[in-house]
């Protein structure tokens, strides 16, 4: 029974990433819009996009091998591993010992190797520079995201994501240094991690602009809907591991029962609408860098994440 | 027979190879039958070892045979380290040995390489059995000659001269620190066996100059930073099955080296010898794999990950030593398990990734990437192969290179416990640099794999490449199982790892092979396991589902056409991105210091049509400021001496004389 019901709730949890995804896209871009006084589209418009683009042809470049055509696949099949194993309404998933948060990063990086060598495979300079420069942040963004799972790992004493989330949403934690410096960091690599605005900017076409957009250039049709649906995966799970890590309240803890699973998914929808304003509030606030600008902003969010493990190191009371 | 015996024969096996080869140097056939023949008795050799080390013979076999020194004999001794490290030599010969067999026919002058081969292999074995620093020394020379030999193979080529003398000095220079270690560890007595050197008592100021002395003997054969130097230039000179032993194997040998000194001979490490180890294995972590993202050629660019990796080892037996010092028994197993099967992985994939750049060598005559690009097409099982190996070496799951990363990890994070505000200042720090390591390792395969077999041919030689023979596909491909499987089931080899870690540090990992779904757990479930297997089951099944599920409800319609490239479609191939212009932003976020690097653009006036040019402009900063001056000093001072060449007999009776006096002052004074 006990089996049954976790399968139940993981399976749940899955799906529900799934569904969510670019339910949060559309939402962040409806805000955007009515912050600068536009209309916006309606908040269910990705939907609408990626089934639009499964229903079309695929025009694929003659130069073009077949690690362009599995990469799609590949990289939604890591991001959405990765987002499954990050606790949302309940910790104590049925498969969360398979893969901790190093585990979970890592993931992320092969989904982003095969994407830059996608990239780079039909063989024009859009893809190259795309590619080039989704590298350049990455080797900042990940050591600097290795760094904040340090420090969280030496506050809740595990790697093991729904550990964490368990000890810091059961007892009293309270407010350290450590931590806040690794939230500050953790918003820092999320922005860039999914291409948002000061780091990059989603909804651009200008060429000397792109750095997402640059790579996924050359895809079309069914691969572009699971690439898309990659990319709002991918935001649902940063937003999900800060709601679940730094701001636990309400996540039901594993084998307690059916309410206080609702009470849960209840507390998980309001998080993310939360967060989605607030994204969109970041974004329509600041203008976006430089290139190379980039790197001292990284390097900001890796020393933050150096500090906090520092910290930790010299005192576990930080 | 014992089991040290056994691995003596095929030792024996190996040099009668070499012996062999030169009788057959000029016939057709020499190439078939020595590859062949290496590759049995490197297989036997490895059946041998892995018995050793599975089969719980724990308990060390011994042999001594009446050559060397004359009150010493040589002596042979077969313990659990040294199976792990045969399992290590004799996997990787087997290897390469099998590529060598498709490899070796395209070889302009095989009777250069072929005797050297089997005595390199069997060089490389004899250090790991030997058992007194007479007979180790001996064979780490003949290790060293025979790999110099084999780096000479081609040495008309433009910089292999320079790149054999360099390794030549490099060696000599390495021998001589593990001579005077050695030394020193036998102390006054003199007593060379190791069982004797074991069972002595080291004073503290011997144990500090041992170790400064190791990292400099077995530190310059592993390639640390400072001492890397010679190998970006030795390892791509030789052939590529021999590059593939050099870095995957040899590099490991000096580790070796190194672990028997430090835990085994030396007895217990000490918390400050291994900050100097952590400190030395982070620079040249990084380092490494910067200088790699700098460079163009395949080969050199693999031997720098080679340095990047062996600093990610020499860092994991640093914590290992920190641990064992403090008394920390688990995670000093912990962090020690996680070296050797770092060390492990790293031969599997460096040797795979050599033997791809070998086929790509092969198949178009061309080391440099950016004259190359889009040999997925025309190699499409290399190109496969060598994908993998770029995903394993840049630490990703499901493969083996993760696991031993996600390890060392752990041990990091164990770190708090140690009481030393040195190393609570410098782990999360080492952690940081490790870290930094594996996401540029990442970028740095992109770059490797992306321009060399993506994109559009950049010249005809990739243009008219072939797929390689079959024996070159099958050895690289056993390596890619051989990935695969370290990668998702774990378990097992760290089990098989443990009585090396009871042997060196009196203890080991707790069991893996019992935790359901073969999981590995490093200390305690609650705080940190993963499950490669799992992990791969779950991408697949995802990405089969995906699959499915779109080509059965929504189009699966295809449409070949030119690349899109934002309706800038016609460029030539060379338009594309090249290694050198992928590597430009980490080049100016981190080249800026570390290479002093400059992009020098001269754009000529409008109207004028002379091309524009773009100039690199990087500085391999310890070249420049450790050898250059080293070298310029030895030239100053020949050229001093050297009028000591053309004095007469009278001057030279009266210099004689005056050197003798000298010495009688010195004597009278001294007594």
């Amino acid at each position: 029974m006990v089996v049954i019901s976790d399968i139940i709730v993981q399976g749940v949890q899955m799906l529900l990433v799934l569904l969510l995804a670019p339910l949060l896209t559309g939402y962040v871009r409806k805000i955007k819009a009515r912050l600068v006084r536009r209309q916006g589209a309606s908040i269910f418009q990705p939907y609408r996009d990626l089934l639009r683009l499964m229903r079309k042809e695929v025009v694929l470049a003659d130069n073009a091998s077949w690690l362009f055509r599995v990469t799609p696949y590949i990289t939604f099949a890591a991001i959405w591993v990765a987002a499954a194993l990050v606790p949302t309404f309940a910790t104590g998933l049925l498969f969360n010992w398979t893969a901790d948060l190093i585990a979970i990063v890592a993931l992320l990086g092969s989904a982003r190797f095969f994407l830059a060598l996608a990239g780079m495979d039909v063989g024009t300079s859009f893809g190259g520079i795309g590619s080039s420069r989704e590298v350049m942040i990455a080797a900042l963004a990940e050591p600097a995201m290795l760094l904040i799972v340090f420090c969280l790992a030496l506050v809740a004493g595990s790697t093991q994501l729904s550990t964490v989330a368990h000890f810091l949403a059961s007892s009293y934690v309270g407010l350290r240094v450590s931590l806040g410096m690794a939230l500050v960091a953790l918003f820092m690599v999320a922005i860039a991690e999914n291409a948002r605005i000061p780091v990059d900017n989603p909804a651009t076409h200008l060429e000397l602009t792109m750095v997402h957009e640059a790579m996924i250039l050359e895809y079309s049709g069914r691969h572009l809907a699971m690439i898309e649906l990659g990319a709002f995966l991918k935001l649902l799970l940063y937003v999900s591991l800060i709601a679940c890590v730094f701001f636990p309240w309400q996540i039901a803890l594993y084998g307690s029962g059916a309410l206080s699973y609702t009470i849960g998914a209840g507390a998980y929808i309001v998080k993310l609408a939360l967060a989605g304003f607030l994204l969109a509030l970041f974004e329509t606030a600041t203008a976006k860098m430089r290139v190379f600008r980039v790197p001292q902003f990284l390097g900001a969010a890796f020393m933050l994440g150096l500090l906090g493990t520092l910290l930790l190191f010299v005192s576990r009371s930080f | 027979m014992s089991a040290v015996a056994l691995q003596m024969v095929c030792i024996a096996g190996l040099l009668g190879l070499a012996v062999l080869a030169i009788a057959l140097s000029r016939s057709k056939t020499a190439t078939a039958v020595i590859y062949g023949a290496t590759l049995a008795v490197s297989a036997i050799a490895l059946i041998g070892a892995l018995r050793g080390l599975l089969g719980g013979a724990t308990d060390a076999t011994t042999l001594t045979l009446p050559v060397g020194l004359p009150w010493l004999g040589a002596h042979f001794r077969l313990d659990a380290l040294a199976s792990f490290f045969l399992i290590v030599v004799n996997l990787g010969g087997a290897s390469a040995s099998l590529y060598g067999l498709g490899y070796g026919h395209h070889d302009p002058a095989p009777h250069r390489v072929l005797p050297f081969f089997p005595a390199f292999l069997a060089g490389m074995n004899l250090v790991v059995l030997a058992d007194d620093a007479f007979s180790y020394l001996l064979c780490w020379e003949f290790m060293s000659l025979a790999s110099w030999a084999l780096v000479m193979a081609h040495h008309r080529e433009p910089g292999n001269a320079k790149a054999g003398y360099v390794y030549l000095v490099m060696a000599s220079f390495g021998t001589l620190a593990l001579l005077l270690a050695f030394g020193l560890l036998a102390g006054p007595a003199g007593d060379y066996g190791f069982a004797a050197i074991r069972a002595a008592q080291h004073a503290p100021y011997a144990a500090t100059l041992v170790l400064i002395l190791m990292l400099l003997g077995a530190g310059s054969k592993a390639g640390l930073v400072p001492l890397h130097v010679w190998l970006p230039l030795a390892h791509p000179a030789a052939p590529s099955h021999v590059s593939a032993l050099m870095s995957g194997v040899m590099t490991k040998v000096a580790v070796y080296g190194f672990i028997r000194v430090m835990f085994d001979l030396l007895g217990q490490p000490t918390w400050p010898a291994s900050v100097v180890v952590l400190f030395l294995g982070s620079i040249t972590a990084v380092m490494g794999i910067l200088y790699a993202m700098m460079e163009k050629d395949l080969k050199r660019l693999l031997a720098y990950s080679t340095i990047e990796n062996i600093g990610i080892v020499f860092v994991s037996l640093g914590l290992a030593m920190a641990f064992q010092a403090n008394g920390l028994k688990m995670a000093a197993a912990l962090a020690f398990t996680a070296a050797l099967f770092h060390a492990l992985n790293h031969s599997f994939f460096k040797s795979l990734l050599f033997f791809g750049a070998g086929a790509v060598l092969t198949a178009t005559g061309e080391r440099d990437m950016d004259k190359l690009g889009g040999l997925i097409h025309r190699m499409p099982l290399t190109s496969f192969a060598v994908l993998v190996g770029c995903v394993a070496i840049s630490a990703l799951p499901p493969f083996n290179g993760f696991v031993s990363e996600w390890l060392i990890f752990q041990a990091v994070l164990q770190s708090p416990e140690l009481p030393q505000w040195a190393l609570k200042i410098m782990v999360p720090a080492v952690g940081a640099m490790l870290a930094l390591a594996a996401a540029l390792a990442a970028a740095c395969f992109v770059k490797t794999y992306g321009v060399t077999f993506l994109g559009r041919p950049r010249g005809t030689a990739a243009e008219t490449a072939a797929e390689v023979d079959r024996f070159s596909l099958t050895a690289m491909f056993i390596l890619v199982a051989l990935c695969l499987l370290a990668g998702i089931l774990p378990g097992l080899a760290i089990d098989a790892l443990a009585p090396v870690a009871t042997q060196m540090l009196g203890s080991r990992m707790p069991a893996q092979a019992g935790q359901p779904w073969l999981s590995i757990v490093p200390i305690a479930e609650s705080r940190s396991s993963y499950n490669g297997l799992l992990v791969m089951v779950f991408i697949t099944a995802t990405a089969s589902l995906a699959v499915f599920i779109i080509h059965r409800f929504a189009s699966h319609a295809l449409r070949r056409g030119p690349a899109w490239g934002c309706g800038f479609s016609d460029a030539t191939p060379a338009a594309q991105y090249s290694g050198v212009s992928f590597a430009q932003p980490i080049r100016r976020v981190f080249g800026t210091l570390l290479f002093h690097a400059r992009d020098h653009v001269t754009m000529p006036p409008p109207g004028d049509v002379r091309p524009a040019r773009l100039r690199i402009e990087l500085h391999d900063l310890v070249w420049s400021g450790m050898y250059a001056p080293i070298a310029d000093a030895v030239g100053f001072l020949s050229t001093r001496l050297n009028h000591l060449q053309f004095l007469t007999i009278r001057r030279y009776l009266s210099l004689v004389f005056a050197t003798l006096v000298t010495l009688l002052l010195v004597l009278a004074i001294w007594s």
